[in-house]
């Protein structure tokens, strides 16, 4: 099925398969929009069909466990220092406690509790990670459209930039724009996005193309629309479930590199009690049997990032269902 | 077949032009301030830094600067490093040497197992060993290398004793020995990449045991092994090639961390080490390196797709 409409891009024959399954989820929801005769019914339709995809997610166990780790750093990352039970930043005790009934994560080499500072250090990532993904999710979905329904010369140069982008490991690449344009929050921010916006148009433009060949967008052409029309009012809304997939996983990505940017000294810096960070500090440690102070924060992220994508992987299951 | 392959082998030689370009415009062309004194500190006299940035030609107009750059692509001859006043050729290939060491051993491990364990996955379909294998291929690539690496040398280094916690073995040492170094970072790659392959290869062995053909093969009364190896193997693993090939190509961004935490002088090293001390000219070589490999990674797989596949070598050509 998928045969006819596969990305001409070389390498493509791994999204095809993705597509394919895509694609299934795609003509169901066409099916959903063309059944209603009225614009009201069919709104009240897509009403309905929401509200049964909200049902089927809570059901999901996968789901609920990652919305729930998902909450316990929210709630982290709001409450801040003002939750934990110690100060993230002094050195309140001995180093290299080990874990005990006063310190349930033991205390770093400098004394300080490492549960105040991994329940602290939820906050920047949870404020860096979900900007970038945004920024990446937009941009993505602005070039994906043009470029999967004008086609043409423009989405040949700009797919060739796109494949070029993607031919760099994004930590290789992030490393090579941190150190070009020095080191910040905003630098930070705009690398992730600038790495996964490539990623993201490569997702909206193959489902974009899928969607541009059914009988609603060739009507609503004929109906002499305009471009602009067709691509957000026809087939956006056809190609959001990719796109909120795609948004979610990008935000597990994105705690993946700025921890992993972090860890290797061009992410956040210090004083911040990054995840990342802490583990690039006390990793050594671990040699002299001193786990505590690296393996949680190490844990932490590793709780995140599966997290997201496990609500990423449900969403995907229920939208394709 | 040949015509597909000169295309093909066209448009990298395109991509790595591109590539080139857009690292010329990162390096060169957005970063602020002049390089010499990026280099040399806020200290540094400007005698000095206009010396470097002489030497560098940072000075010229852009246009000899790009075709400097693309010059220094095509021969790969990259001057000397910063940092070590030596050849950048003479610290690139070793440390891709011993990069290409750590991820051949991981490689070896993974790709057997997760294929084995995709197609089971696929053929046992919504069964609790495939519901298993999918939530660890889930979670095994939803964690951060360097903390699978970091967790890996507490557990089986520190605690159990069973590999050296640092990757690189004492000179002279033995293959065996070697191996046994390693082993630490090798199979913190292979909870990387398992998760990747398996997955790939359960969809794309779902995909070709749903197919028409495929039943039709039941129906004319091939024997199983028939059917697995003719039609089900040799459609379900394009997928699976395709995924290996753009992995291997990434390897180096899990290299860098694990390389760091196991205390390895390979590219990942070299490419951290360059980057902390704007050693401009290691780092545009070992990037430029990085991208090559990855072309030809993603080259080989395509070219292995088309010959498995003529329907992919038709489209390809198409347009």
């Amino acid at each position: 099925m998928s045969m006819n409409v596969p990305p001409p891009e070389p390498s493509s024959a791994a999204a095809t398969v993705e597509v394919a399954a895509e694609e299934a989820a795609f003509e169901e929801l066409g099916e959903e929009v063309d059944a209603g005769a009225a614009p009201i019914d069919m709104r009240a339709e897509r009403r309905q069909a929401r509200r049964e995809r909200r049902k089927l997610l809570l059901r999901r166990p996968g789901f609920l466990v990652g919305a729930l780790i998902l909450l316990i750093w929210i709630v982290c990352a709001i409450g801040g220092e003002r939750i934990t039970p110690y100060s993230p930043f002094d050195p309140e005790f001995p180093p290299f406690r080990p874990p005990n009934t006063t310190n349930w994560f033991g205390t770093d080499q400098l004394g300080r509790d490492v549960l105040s500072r991994v329940m602290a250090g939820a906050r920047d990532v949870l404020i860096a990670a979900p900007i970038a993904a945004v920024i990446s999710v937009v941009a993505g979905t602005l070039l994906g459209l043009l470029m999967g329904y004008y086609r043409g010369w423009v989405d040949e140069t700009l797919s060739r930039i796109v494949e070029a982008l993607l031919s760099i490991p994004v930590f290789v690449m992030g490393i090579l724009i941190v150190t070009s344009l020095g080191l910040s929050r905003i630098t930070l921010i705009g690398t992730v996005a600038v790495l996964f916006t490539p990623i993201v148009t490569r997702t909206v433009r193959a489902a974009v193309i899928a969607e541009a060949q059914l009988d609603y967008v060739v009507s609503a052409k004929l109906r002499g629309e305009s471009g602009l029309f067709v691509m957000t009012q026809e087939i956006l809304p056809n190609v959001s479930g990719p796109i909120i997939v795609e948004l979610t996983v990008r935000v597990g990505y994105a705690v993946f590199t700025i921890a992993t940017l972090s860890f290797l000294g061009f992410g956040l810096q210090r004083p911040s009690p990054d995840w990342g960070l802490q583990v690039a500090d006390t990793y050594e440690f671990i040699q002299s049997g001193y786990w505590w102070p690296a393996i949680f924060p190490a844990l932490a992220i590793a709780s995140l990032v599966f997290a997201t994508t496990l609500v990423a992987d449900s969403i995907e299951a229920v939208l394709a269902a | 077949m040949t015509r597909y392959v000169v295309r093909r082998v066209a448009l990298s030689v395109l991509t790595l032009l591109l590539l080139a370009t857009i690292v010329f415009l990162i390096v060169f062309v957005f970063a602020p301030g002049d390089v010499g004194r990026q280099v040399l500190g806020p200290f540094a006299s400007q005698e000095t830094v206009d010396a470097l940035n002489e030497q560098l030609g940072t000075n010229d107009p852009l246009l000899t600067q790009y075709l400097r750059l693309l010059k220094n692509v095509i021969t790969f001859d990259w001057g000397e490093s910063f940092q070590y006043q030596v050849p950048v050729t003479d610290l690139l290939w070793p440390a891709l040497g011993r990069s290409a060491k750590l991820a051949g051993l991981a490689l070896v491990m993974t790709i057997p197992l997760a294929i084995a364990a995709g197609t089971y996955a696929a053929r046992k379909r919504n069964t609790i060993a495939d519901r298993s294998i999918v939530t660890v291929g889930l979670a095994s690539s939803s964690i951060p290398d360097f903390v699978s690496g970091v967790i890996l040398q507490y557990l089986l280094g520190v605690k159990l004793g069973w590999f050296p916690v640092l990757a690189l073995a004492p000179r002279g040492s033995g293959v065996l020995t070697q191996l046994d170094y390693l082993m630490l970072p090798a199979l913190a790659l292979v909870i990387v990449y398992f998760g990747y392959i398996a997955r790939m290869t359960r969809a794309g062995t779902i995909q070709a045991l749903d197919a028409d053909y495929t039943r039709t093969a039941v129906m004319k009364g091939l024997s199983r092994r028939q059917v697995s190896h003719g039609h089900v193997m040799r459609n379900a693993l394009q997928p699976t090639v395709s995924v290996i090939g753009v992995q291997v190509g990434y390897i180096f961004s899990s290299l860098i961390a694990l390389e760091l935490i196991f205390n390895y002088p390979g590219l990942g090293t070299l490419i951290r080490q360059a980057a902390g001390a704007k050693d401009y000219p290691v780092l545009l070589a070992a990037v430029m390196l990085v991208g090559i490999i990855y072309m030809v990674c993603t080259l080989l797989a395509d070219l292995i797709i088309a010959w498995m596949n003529p329907r992919a070598r038709l489209e390809a050509g198409r347009t």
